[in-house]
């Protein structure tokens, strides 16, 4: 490596070969030092098949979720390539053909949802009605040139791929010249091109018949132009782009698809009158973001087919992060792999997290250290607590009653989920429909209240009951008589589930059978009520004051307790029946919260998953409350000096009015980082410490601008303006 | 814009018009069943046909160098224009300034639909200034074999060229001087000249003004496409009612040439049903039929395109909530908060802000008014 030359140069070093890093797999990254290297394989293993899993899971429901609407869609993209056929003798759509067929497909909010639903649009849309799709991002289209060449470059290249498949080689490099040849990309290029192709189609050729899907269409298939997020397109390129498609659309059939965010007014705000009548716009309303949450939930959180579960703090995060920022089903299920990889990444026992069987040979195989763990375990502890004396020192010394032990309590637990969500789901179809929601009026709501606490011991449940017993109105017990049929349909699902261990399960099904039993009779008769009714004792005539008042006091008596039908009695005793049900299964299961949950990455998850300003301000308001930053507790109020710079700045900044002297301000700064390095020596080596603070200073006050705290100001010289109030 | 006219090909026009006055597309230089052909397929628009006509003078005569067409949307003005074009088949070139972003490719498309697009990939670079295209247009005109006819260059949504390179629109407007050729610039627009004017020294060309139809030519345009299963007088019929309900707020031909298509299957309705022919349609044109207004209702007080209109009608009983401005829009409670917060701040101005806005927000400062008054 000489670099001696006469004259002056640079020189370049080519890294060697040898000094390249080896490049780590995703397995490798697991790797944790510090906790249990040895499970660390079973347990990368473990959460990889977890979460494909889960993974195959979510799609399969989003496929089917997203099934109707997109069916429709691919039948309107198959209805417009009919008409355009039939443009010749059908007068009413002869009359409509200067239009473009446009699909508005109002998504939600939810942008980062859209891109899966859009990309397995163009997919559908590519297999089944039209090899030419195209979708267009408003970041790549800033302008009317960029969106033509984007949208040239994506049907043409379309085509090469296609060539390639029938091999025809000198139509391939043509097709992928065509673009770099011409001077200018232009839609009439594209037409020509379209023209040329469909020429091409039309020469039957044996091969292309069979094979190629656009062919069971017809002649011209359509060109469907996918714009991904309407709104963020320029309203003039827009225009533009528009009505030169439309002065296109008698030769090359286009289809447009807006992916809207918002509502579909947006259109008349985005397109004057004079472009949203070239169009003829079908309204598409894709399904409700609050609604798929309540699927994935239903369908990830709460069922007995994977045995991660999440704790209640977890969950409230996620949701939460949902409900309050950005409404993203994808973030959530992110979040959801987060905990998971979080989970199996930290914690040892997490072997144990995997189906019944597994997980009851690898309770065996327990190492000494695990088994330690398990000891350590809150909960784990608190069944020991609740052992005989002796039973204690066992499980405390003994490894192998510990797996023995465990291995019974795993088994118990898989029962309990067994049952736990079927519980869950009777009571919330009892109670969701009660005035005011007091259990919530969604099943995670009351989910997550069962997974902190005791639900029967809150008052929210009382409530509940209290209103379930109460009488009410005709109309709606009529309607709560079915909503208890369905309920015990739910039960019955639970029993079948249930194998028959429990002797009390008998019980269960008896009192389900005389339940059953009663109703149907208790039905025919909630009609008959009034007749049922004992005939009142008739006052008599003549009599005294005190037999008079005897008298009305029992018939008193007798109201309150003729009130009593028999259907009452019934739900009394049903809701009798559902209270112990209750309190048999949703009670909060030992080994739970230690073995099946993420709880301690609630709040790294909440730092990782937001970048909102809400959390900056937290951060400079609390950096003690970072995770891992235990070492910058402080009193209250006061400015701790190990903070970061940006930190103290902010803190010291809430301390002055709406303008802020630059000089005091350094000052101030200046004294509590003389502090934070404990030796008070400003006075003698101010030169180069001074040099180095001012520097930081104006970094952090750099940063705080662009966060959007202080902007500079041309009132005063040497001054910035606070954009915020309050504080100190 | 396209005229709405043009668009469809079109069924042959009824051989009886009550109107219809004696031929006024006249000249020597043509054939006179050409001129019969142009002028019926331009109803209603035979005056300024005829004035272009006059303008054009015959095939081989230089013509004025650059014409100004203006006329709100949907007035013929590209339509009257290329039909004479074509069925006088005059060598010309029609460009929509719309589609060239930039001025290479409009001097591209104009070449090429002039001299054939092989020959001017040849000699035309990529990026081409305003003098390449004049000497391209030179060369290329020279070694032509046609006769030396008026080539004209039909310049559609000019007003778009005051936004490209700023020798384009006076340069075109004298091309004739600049190429020494015979050929015409024709430019169209729905703005006035007078907002052109690129400042001094700039030719003025010779402005033409296509007026709105009256009520009675668009009865008459609009009555021209009959649906081939019914009558042409039912049909008839149909448009005068059309044009009772919508002429009060809609002029635009093309707008309502599509609301004629969207309501007529709902006026046949009745006779579909069918009771009886000629009483029936008589019956159906007392006052405004419902649907009608409802329609009506919706192109008004939406803004919502007849479009879509025709898309919600169809819809509406599927439960879509259709294009209601009252459409719900599902937001996350943050961003909620924050839509409020700008909503109510942008009430009032900056300094008070802490004062509404904040819990404890100190003390009130009486006012010297609050004061004068305690007085």
């Amino acid at each position: 490596m000489a670099t001696s030359s006469v004259s002056k140069g640079c020189f370049v070093f080519k890294p060697s070969s040898k000094k390249r890093r080896r490049t780590l797999s995703i397995e490798d990254y697991f790797q944790n030092d510090n906790i249990d290297p040895e499970t660390s394989t079973l347990r990368f293993q473990t959460c990889q098949s977890l979460w494909e899993q889960m993974k195959t899971e979510v799609e399969v429901f989003q496929e089917e979720l997203n099934k109707k609407i997109l069916d429709r869609l691919l039948e309107f993209a198959r209805k417009t390539t009919a008409t355009s056929r039939s443009t010749a003798d059908d007068w009413a759509s002869r009359m409509r053909s200067s239009e473009i067929p446009t699909a508005a497909l109002v998504l939600g909010v939810n942008v980062p949802d859209h891109d899966v639903t859009l990309r397995r649009l163009s997919e559908l849309l590519q297999q089944s009605a039209t090899p030419f799709v195209v979708s267009l991002q408003s970041k790549e289209c800033s302008a009317l040139k960029q969106m033509v060449q984007k949208v040239l470059l994506q049907l043409m290249g379309c085509t090469v791929s296609l060539d390639e498949e029938e091999e025809e080689q000198p139509a391939l490099s043509e097709a992928a010249d065509l673009p770099r040849k011409r001077a200018h990309c232009s839609l009439a290029t594209l037409c020509d091109w379209y023209q040329a192709v469909q020429k091409k189609a039309a020469v039957p050729s044996p091969c292309k018949s069979r094979g190629s899907p656009g062919d069971g269409v017809g002649q011209s298939p359509p060109v469907v132009v996918i714009f991904k997020d309407f709104e963020g397109f320029n309203p003039r390129v827009l225009q533009d782009f528009i009505i030169i498609c439309s002065q296109y659309i008698q030769k090359l059939p286009l289809t447009f698809v807006f992916g809207i965010a918002t509502s579909p007014i947006t259109i008349h705000h985005v397109l004057p009158h004079s472009v949203s009548s070239l169009l003829c716009i079908e309204l598409f309303q894709s399904v409700p973001c609050t609604e798929h949450l309540a699927m994935v939930i239903d369908k990830l959180v709460l069922t007995t087919q994977f045995p991660l579960k999440l704790s209640g703090k977890v969950l409230r995060v996620l949701i939460g992060i949902f409900l309050y920022h950005d409404f993203s089903v994808r973030n959530f299920i992110k979040g959801l792999q987060l905990a998971l990889l979080e989970h199996f990444y930290n914690s040892p026992l997490s072997v144990l997290c995997c189906k019944k069987r597994e997980a009851l040979s690898r309770a065996q195989q327990l190492s000494h250290e695990n088994c330690e763990g398990v000891r350590r375990l809150p909960s784990f502890m608190r069944y020991i607590e609740n052992q005989e004396p002796q039973e204690q020192i066992e499980l405390l010394t003994n490894d192998q009653h510990l797996k023995d032990v465990c291995q019974r309590l795993l088994r118990d637990l898989h029962t309990y989920h067994k049952q736990y969500y079927p519980v869950l789901r009777c009571l919330h179809t009892l109670t969701a429909t009660l005035p005011k929601h007091p259990l919530g009026k969604q099943i995670r709501e009351l989910h997550v209240t069962c997974l902190e606490r005791n639900v029967w011991e809150c008052e929210e449940y009382a409530s509940a009951l209290q209103l379930l017993r109460t009488p009410v109105p005709k109309m709606v017990l009529e309607g709560r008589v079915k909503r208890l049929l369905i309920k015990r349909c739910w039960v019955v699902i639970m029993v079948l589930l249930t194998p028959a261990t429990d002797h009390s399960c008998f019980s269960v099904q008896e009192t389900l059978a005389v339940f059953h039993r009663e109703d149907r009779s208790a039905e025919g008769e909630c009609t008959e009520e009034g007749e049922d009714a004992s005939p009142r004792p008739r006052l008599q005539k003549k009599t005294d004051l005190f037999h008079l008042q005897k008298t009305l006091l029992e018939m008193k008596e007798s109201r309150r307790t003729k009130k009593l039908s028999r259907f009452e009695v019934l739900r009394n005793e049903a809701l009798d029946f559902i209270e112990t049900l209750v309190k048999y299964v949703l009670f909060k299961f030992a080994l739970q919260t230690s073995v099946h949950c993420c709880d301690d990455s609630a709040e790294r998850l909440f730092f990782a998953n937001l970048a909102s300003s809400c959390l900056s301000l937290k951060f400079l308001c609390y950096p003690l409350n970072l995770p891992k930053n235990d070492a910058l507790k402080s009193e209250e109020g006061a400015i701790s000096n190990a903070a970061p710079d940006i930190c103290i700045v902010y803190k010291l900044h809430l301390e002055c009015g709406r303008l802020i002297n630059l000089y005091d301000w350094l000052e101030a700064y200046r004294t509590v980082v003389a502090a934070a390095e404990g030796k008070d020596r400003d006075g003698t080596e101010a030169g180069t410490f001074d040099e180095e603070k001012h520097a930081r200073f104006i970094r952090a006050v750099s940063e705080l601008e662009f966060l959007g705290f202080v902007k500079n100001t041309k009132q005063k010289t040497d001054h910035v303006a606070r954009l915020t109030w309050g504080g100190c | 814009p396209v005229p709405s006219v043009s668009s469809p090909p079109r069924a042959p026009l009824p051989p009886v018009c009550p109107c219809r006055m004696p031929a006024q597309l006249q000249h020597p230089g043509y054939p006179a069943g050409r001129l019969q052909a142009a002028e019926e397929a331009v109803p209603c628009r035979e005056a300024q046909a005829a004035a272009l006509l006059a303008l054009f003078g015959e095939p081989e005569h230089y013509s004025y160098p650059s014409l100004f067409l203006y006329g709100h949307r949907a007035t013929g003005k590209s339509h009257v224009t290329l039909t004479l074009l074509r069925e006088l088949q005059l060598p010309h070139a029609a460009v929509s300034c719309v589609e060239c972003f930039s001025a290479g490719l409009l001097f591209e498309q104009v070449l090429g639909s002039l001299f054939g697009h092989e020959a001017v990939s040849q000699s035309l670079a990529r990026y081409s200034s305003f003098s390449d295209f004049v000497r391209v247009f030179q060369q290329l005109s020279a070694r032509s074999s046609l006769p030396r006819h008026t080539r004209y260059i039909v310049l559609d949504r000019a007003e778009l060229l005051r936004d490209m390179d700023a020798n384009l629109l006076p340069g075109f407007l004298r091309l004739q001087e600049l190429v020494e050729d015979n050929v015409t610039v024709i430019l169209l627009s729905e703005i006035v000249w007078e907002k052109f004017r690129p400042g001094t020294g700039c030719f003025e060309p010779l402005v033409l003004h296509f007026p709105d139809y009256s009520k009675a030519e668009l009865q008459l345009i609009l009555s021209q496409d009959p649906s081939p299963a019914y009558s042409p007088e039912l049909y008839g019929t149909y448009i005068n009612i059309l044009l009772g309900v919508f002429f009060t707020v809609c002029r635009d031909l093309r707008e309502l040439r599509h609301l004629a298509a969207l309501n007529f299957p709902k006026f046949c309705e009745p006779l579909e049903k069918g009771e009886g022919n000629g009483s029936v349609s008589l019956s159906l044109s007392k006052g405004n039929p419902p649907h009608l207004v409802h329609s009506l209702s919706f192109s008004v007080t939406l803004r919502v395109s007849s479009a879509s209109c025709l898309s919600l009608s169809g819809h509406l009983s599927v439960s879509s909530p259709g294009l209601s401005a009252h459409a719900h829009v599902e937001l996350p409670c943050h961003s909620k908060f924050l839509l409020i917060a700008a909503y109510l701040a942008s009430y009032n101005p900056a300094r008070t802000d802490r004062r509404f806005f904040l819990k404890h927000h100190g003390r009130i400062k009486k006012t010297n008014f609050l004061k004068k008054h305690e007085k």
